[in-house]
């Protein structure tokens, strides 16, 4: 899988120049390529009009490109002071470290910045703010000529985002070039003076800002080709059968979410990575179980206060992130498949008939067109599509009325990505409520009877098939998160 | 999991088949029947633990508490037989005390989150420390006549030792194929948040496998207590390092995540064979507990070089 294809951008002493794209348009990557955190297969990059190529991320750091990133990445049982004198080489023999000296230099680099605790601090008594910040003292303390700012303000307040702000001014009045990545249109307005937007690992325009209105971006981002085909659905859903009213899961960053699911429907779960729409659904599962809300099942109010408690009301959920959680690599296909539904192919007394487990599984592995030498191979062994059919499989299995899908169709193959959708329509046909989590927008248009979009832990509204639009769900998901952070 | 396949196991089984060809050689007479008796009925316990340490190791946790319970549990048994209670009840409330033991790990790495090491390495000291204070140190003595070898002969009762011992590691070895709850410890053991977002409840998984734990704790006690004619109170002491270096031996990888049941019968038979081969090689015994290290440094470092390859393989691969 190559994130990235082909990237060009330059970039001006003094400038913010903002990167904008869809969830994996490449921007991470693109990060960690010019912090060196993994390297290009090909490609070059100039600091200051020399060729460098940096190793790793230590030497990355050497030339004068720091990063900062959303989540601070910090020792958070270490001071302030010490986090930022590990970061840098102390120059002396035996890298011996003056703890006086970097005590005081902590407290010059925190003054500039406007921070007002203490060097010697712990990092985990800061808040999430407070530690941002040290991440942006220790750039600083590299004497950063490029800076890399990913999302910095996604875990701040209001006032630490101005504050934040305010630095950014000032690092660019010094010469400092800044690269700045955000979601919110906003904040691109205020700071960037000019902008390169990313689809598909590509870099597709770089536009100055005064130029370009939030319009242009938005269809710049979107701006790609339905490239499958997607099957014709014609079914029409029939009565309400998953309610959710004011759902919440705080500690999740669920705040307000209430919807309808439809016997035979699709609704597709649109929003940006961090709006929700995973934790929505792991609450509804009862991996986070809600704190308050109602939930409906065929008019009839439940809980899920565990997993096990959402699989006996015949809700399945096959999560994001397959290669870790959705099957288990180490077993057999026969074994996963069977997994979240033992009782079915087992006594009353809990012993498996393991005939009547491989038939199951070699039923589902026709149905699905699982490609592997037998069902006794293991997961592990196989293709991404494959694997995701298998975790399909092994919810299908349990017979669900309700499907939930975390990006059902991520780093798999089109040919994989088309029998999938086929599947999905397939089993809305047959009357099950399918809830599809998905980052691709195409996929989302093409497949959903309506379409729900998630900004800040809130369904920040719900589109209708006839009149969604990859600009209108765009619109919904970015205009919301500024707002609600 | 086809357990009777050697798979990972194919190390022991190797080095197990030299030392048994270099002892056929140079000293036949280790193959004779009396000595081989004696040598399964001393690794009996061994290998019951060790059958436990495997399911234990599987879920990525350890039980170093075993030893403690252990003598509690040969204790327990002694003081109901000579009060009066027939052996099987006596045996049976052994083996009830160690399940119960069992349940007091399993409830605090499972429900409290406490690390099991931590867990087992307070229970080990305070369960031996009680027993001492309990007892005085004293052993008991003047059992009924019913409770050694379960008041058969001396060669009936060892029969019955052993081949209740294979009854059970047969039992475990079925239970790990065909039982949907046995299922779930390896689920469990490969990706806890996989099993989990399955529906299976891991927590009632880890309890449910350090009481099975104890109670296998508790039958190798008795298995052991009733070849004597007293029971001591400091039985069991090092016999949890004794199972885990047979679990490791035999090819499970103390990671967790897989196993081998067939592995650990190897590992108990190759580490349990080393000390008596020594003697009757002519060579000092001092050089067990050496040899013993140098088993399971070589199989520690076969299990990373293996890592090592996989991991490059699929870098490879991506």
């Amino acid at each position: 899988m190559r994130a990235l294809k082909g990237v060009s951008f330059d970039l001006v002493r003094g400038e913010v120049h903002a990167l904008a794209g869809e969830n994996g348009a490449g921007k991470s990557t693109l990060i960690k390529v010019l912090t060196a955190a993994i390297q290009p297969d090909e490609g070059e990059l100039w600091l200051d009009g020399q060729r460098i190529h940096p190793r790793d991320p230590f030497q990355a750091r050497a030339a004068g490109i720091a990063a900062i990133y959303q989540q601070p990445a910090l020792f958070p049982h270490l001071t302030v002071a010490e986090n930022i004198a590990l970061a840098g080489d102390s120059g002396s023999p035996w890298h011996r470290i003056s703890w006086a000296q970097r005590t005081a230099h902590a407290s010059a680099l925190l003054q500039r910045i406007g921070a007002n605790f203490s060097p010697s601090a712990l990092v985990s008594d800061l808040t999430p703010a407070e530690q941002q910040l040290v991440e942006l003292a220790k750039a600083l303390d590299a004497n950063a000529r490029v800076l890399i700012m990913d999302e910095p303000t996604a875990a701040l307040g209001e006032q630490d985002t101005q504050n934040l702000y305010r630095i950014v001014d000032d690092l660019k009045s010094k010469g400092v070039a800044i690269v700045y990545i955000t979601h919110r249109f906003e904040e691109l307005m205020r700071l960037a003076s000019r902008v390169t937007v990313l689809r598909d690992g590509n870099s597709i325009d770089t536009r100055r800002m005064d130029s370009v209105t939030q319009h242009d971006l938005i269809r710049l981002m979107v701006g790609r080709e339905i490239d499958t085909v997607f099957p014709v659905r014609d079914t029409v859903p029939g009565e309400v059968m998953l309610e959710l009213r004011h759902l919440r899961c705080a500690r999740a960053g669920v705040k307000d979410v209430s919807l309808t699911l439809r016997r035979g429907e699709v609704l597709g779960l649109s929003g940006l990575i961090g709006s929700g729409r995973t934790q929505m659904a792991e609450t509804i599962f009862g991996l986070t179980p809600a704190e308050s809300g109602e939930m409906l099942l065929n008019g009839k109010i439940v809980s899920t206060p565990n997993p096990q408690a959402a699989r006996s009301l015949g809700i399945a959920y096959v999560p994001e992130d397959r290669r870790r959680h959705g099957v288990v690599m180490a077993l057999p296909i026969d074994q996963n498949i069977s997994l979240a539904a033992l009782h079915r192919v087992s006594s009353a007394a809990g012993m498996i008939d393991l005939k009547r487990e491989r038939a199951a599984a070699q039923g589902f592995q026709t149905s699905l067109s699982i490609k592997a030498p037998s069902v006794e191979t293991v997961v592990q062994n196989l293709s991404g599509g494959n694997q995701q059919k298998v975790a399909l499989a092994r919810w299908l299995f349990t017979e669900p009325r309700i499907l939930i899908l975390d990006e059902p169709t991520q780093g798999i193959d089109v040919g994989a990505k088309a029998e999938i959708y086929r599947l999905i329509a397939d089993l809305a046909g047959q009357g099950m409520a399918i809830l599809m989590i998905s980052s691709e927008l195409p996929e989302v248009l093409g497949l959903s009877d309506r379409i729900a979009v998630m900004a800040g832990g809130r369904i920040a509204g719900i589109l209708d098939r006839s009149e969604a639009t990859a600009h209108g769900v765009m619109e919904l998901a970015c205009r919301t998160t500024g707002a609600a952070a | 999991m086809r357990f009777l396949r050697l798979g990972r196991a194919w190390p022991a089984f190797i080095t197990l088949l030299l030392v048994l060809a270099g002892l056929a050689v140079a000293a036949p007479e280790f193959f004779a029947l009396q000595n081989l008796r004696d040598l399964a009925l001393t690794n009996v316990p061994v290998l019951l633990v060790a059958l436990g340490m495997t399911l234990v190791i599987v879920l990525g946790q350890i039980d170093i508490s075993a030893g403690s319970i252990f003598a509690i549990c040969a204790v327990a048994a002694g003081a109901a037989a000579q009060s009066g209670l027939p052996i099987t009840l006596a045996a049976l409330l052994g083996i009830f005390v160690g399940l119960l033991l069992g349940a007091v790990n399993g409830v605090l790495i499972s429900y409290v989150r406490a690390p099991s090491i931590v867990v087992t390495l307070a229970t080990m000291t305070a369960w031996r420390e009680a027993l001492r204070w309990i007892t005085g140190g004293a052993w008991i003595e003047n059992l009924p006549p019913g409770f050694q070898w379960f008041g058969l002969s001396q060669t009936g009762g060892q029969a019955v030792i052993v081949l209740l011992s294979l009854a059970v590691f047969a039992a475990i070895w079925w239970a790990s194929r065909n039982l949907a709850g046995f299922r779930m410890i390896f689920a469990a053991g490969s990706d806890a948040a996989a099993a989990n977002l399955a529906g299976i409840d891991t927590r009632l998984v880890l309890l449910s496998v350090f009481c099975l734990m104890g109670a296998l704790t508790g039958f190798a006690s008795i298995l052991n207590a009733v070849r004597f004619s007293d029971v001591p109170a400091n039985a069991g002491v090092g016999l949890e390092l004794k199972a885990i270096a047979a679990v490791v031996v035999g090819g499970t990888p103390i990671t967790g995540g897989r196993a081998t049941l067939l592995g650990t019968l190897l590992g108990v038979c190759l580490l349990g064979a080393l000390g008596p081969a020594l003697t009757y090689l002519g060579l000092s015994a001092y050089w067990e507990k050496a040899i013993q290290g140098v088993i399971i440094l070589a199989t520690v470092l076969f299990e990373a070089l293996r890592q090592s390859r996989r991991s490059t393989a699929t870098q490879a691969a991506v």
